[in-house]
């Protein structure tokens, strides 16, 4: 339970690690964009060789890359079967009793594959794998702070994103003990119906709640004592720096390319 | 004005209890603690230790009686959010539950946690980061995330965390009560270094008689009121008494109480076991047998 990866955070160094965590949330914007508006085979390509590119330049090993990829698995292979079996063109390639195969079908489903894979690439690299949970959270309350004229609290949210995964495993080391508590005094939670073993949880859930209440007073009033009023000074501070600039064209110039790709021709249509 | 370190003068506080009858915690208490000083807070369940702890820190504030801390009344009533923030600079303090102290999800923002609340400058945060990291002996766990360190571990990061904000006096409100035999030394041996070595007034409250025994000076909390104070030899002495209060009284103690009851002489303090065994082998005539 000790080894759950909070934000999957993979410490080295590298170009990527050392960008502002800011330019990092605008480039994976920017590259999640390019991912969505493709449209053509040759941009895919493209893409994916970005793709490959950015986790080169990350230095995250394939083998830990992969490992996340392993859950979105079955959102793929779903994608695929759907556009495989129920895209109808003209190029038909295989037909059996009500089944048939066409070559657009065939070709909706790679990029299908390579659109979820570069988004996943994008994000991960971008923002999970090569910047920590809290460098992330003050580059969004950056990002946002032009919002704290209207008064939004932006701040507030920043302290509680971090707060919460702050806590993540603390509760879920806890569960864990009161669940192994109930269990010795013979509470059953791996059998019966879907709706029995939820009933079953309601013992775990009311101590869950009190103990993250009690959890939360004690916190504040630490926070307190460390005389936390939700502003300061920070001991980062970023820069932008002329690599960080450079980085953002660069994504700039890759989304207009995959844009013009599109206008080009040799879109594909289903 | 010649204050000590820390003043208290007849404070009393009471929680509100069922339909809001008071009920009274501290009792008209005074005390004094000079700058420097390592005392150890005893009593059992109730007798207002972690209350007292608080009230230095002004997350209670007493309802009778004035406290004064480092030359300052800080139960004036003209107390603004900045002499409070001062006063907790000054004032630091660790609790009981590690994981309700640590803020951030890597060790060394949470360390810096403090000293950003200050506006301290950026650099200057590096250094006294680094400085508190190295104090308590936890520089290679910079990067790791609290949740993974041991319960020691994540009370000395606690402890960093203070350190950070460059406090005069430090309270640990029973730091190691959740912690096993390990994760104790590591955090009783950090407490005895922040007072030997970097001269922090340290003020624990605990219920384990050998870490009051580490202290230069023992009070003793009953109902609300010091029922003993003074240098740990002495309060250990008073065995009847302790035990009336719900207290033990540490082994090597206790023995040295009952020779002397049974007529053996011995000369000395003793309040470890290492100094329990000196005494009854220099007691047995044998100054050079291994004891």
């Amino acid at each position: 339970m000790k080894n759950i990866a909070l934000g999957q955070y993979y410490p080295a160094k590298s170009p990527l690690h050392r960008l502002d965590p800011r330019i990092k949330v605008l480039l994976a914007l920017i590259y999640i964009c390019a991912a969505a508006f493709c449209k053509n085979i040759i941009g895919f390509g493209v893409l994916l060789v970005s793709a490959l590119l950015i986790v080169a330049l990350g230095r995250i090993p394939f083998k830990t890359i992969f490992r996340s990829l392993t859950p979105v698995l079955f959102v793929m292979l779903f994608a695929v079967f759907f556009q495989v079996f129920f895209t109808k063109g003209d190029m038909l390639l295989f037909a059996w009793w009500k089944l048939q195969i066409y070559g657009e079908g065939l070709y909706l489903a790679l990029f299908t594959i390579v659109r979820i894979f570069t988004l996943i690439i994008g994000t991960s690299m971008f923002l999970t794998y090569t910047t920590t949970p809290i460098e992330l959270t003050y580059a969004i309350e950056d990002l946002l702070s032009p919002l704290k004229k209207l008064k939004v609290p932006v701040h507030d949210f920043a302290m509680m994103m971090t707060l919460a995964l702050r806590f993540i495993p603390t509760l879920v080391e806890e569960a864990d003990k009161i669940m192994t508590a109930q269990k010795a005094r013979g509470a059953d939670f791996s059998t019966g119906s879907l709706v029995q073993r939820a009933k079953a949880l309601k013992p775990v859930l009311i101590p869950l709640i009190v103990s993250a209440m009690r959890h939360a007073v004690e916190l504040a009033v630490a926070m307190e004592c460390r005389c936390y009023h939700g502003d300061g000074t920070r001991m980062v501070v970023r820069k932008c720096r002329f690599s960080d600039i450079a980085a953002l064209i660069v994504m700039i110039i890759f989304l207009a390319g995959i844009i013009y790709l599109n206008i080009l021709g040799l879109v594909y249509t289903a | 004005m010649d204050l000590p370190f820390i003043k208290v003068e007849n404070i009393s506080y009471s929680y509100k209890g069922d339909g809001g009858v008071g009920v009274p915690v501290i009792k008209e208490l005074s005390l004094e603690i000079r700058e420097g000083e390592f005392v150890a807070v005893l009593g059992h369940n109730g007798s207002g230790k972690s209350t007292l702890a608080k009230l230095l820190n002004m997350i209670f504030s007493p309802q009778s009686g004035k406290i004064y801390i480092d030359g300052k009344d800080i139960t004036a009533p003209d107390m603004t959010d900045d002499d409070v923030f001062a006063l907790r600079k000054t004032v630091g303090m660790v609790f009981q539950n590690p994981d309700n102290q640590l803020v951030a999800t890597i060790v060394e923002d949470d360390v810096a946690f403090g000293p950003e609340n200050l506006s301290v400058p950026s650099e200057e945060i590096r250094k006294r980061v680094d400085e508190a990291l190295r104090a308590v002996g936890m520089t290679k766990y910079a990067h790791h995330e609290p949740h993974r360190l041991s319960g020691g571990q994540k009370q000395r990061v606690a402890i960093a965390g203070i350190i950070a904000m460059l406090p005069k006096c430090i309270i640990f409100d029973e730091s190691t009560a959740m912690l096993d035999p390990i994760g104790r030394r590591e955090v009783m041996q950090t407490i005895k270094m922040l007072n030997e070595k970097m001269g922090i007034t340290v003020i624990m409250i605990t219920h384990y008689m050998d870490e009051a025994a580490m202290a230069g000076r023992i009070v003793v909390l009953d109902e609300g009121r010091i029922a003993l104070d003074g240098k740990p030899s002495e309060v250990f002495e008073r065995e009847e008494l302790l035990r009336s209060m719900g207290l033990d009284v540490p082994q090597c103690a206790a023995i040295i109480h009952r020779l002397r009851e049974a007529g053996v002489a011995l000369k000395g303090d003793c309040t470890t076991p290492e100094k329990c065994a000196e005494l009854i082998g220099r007691a047995l005539g044998g100054e050079g047998r291994d004891v």
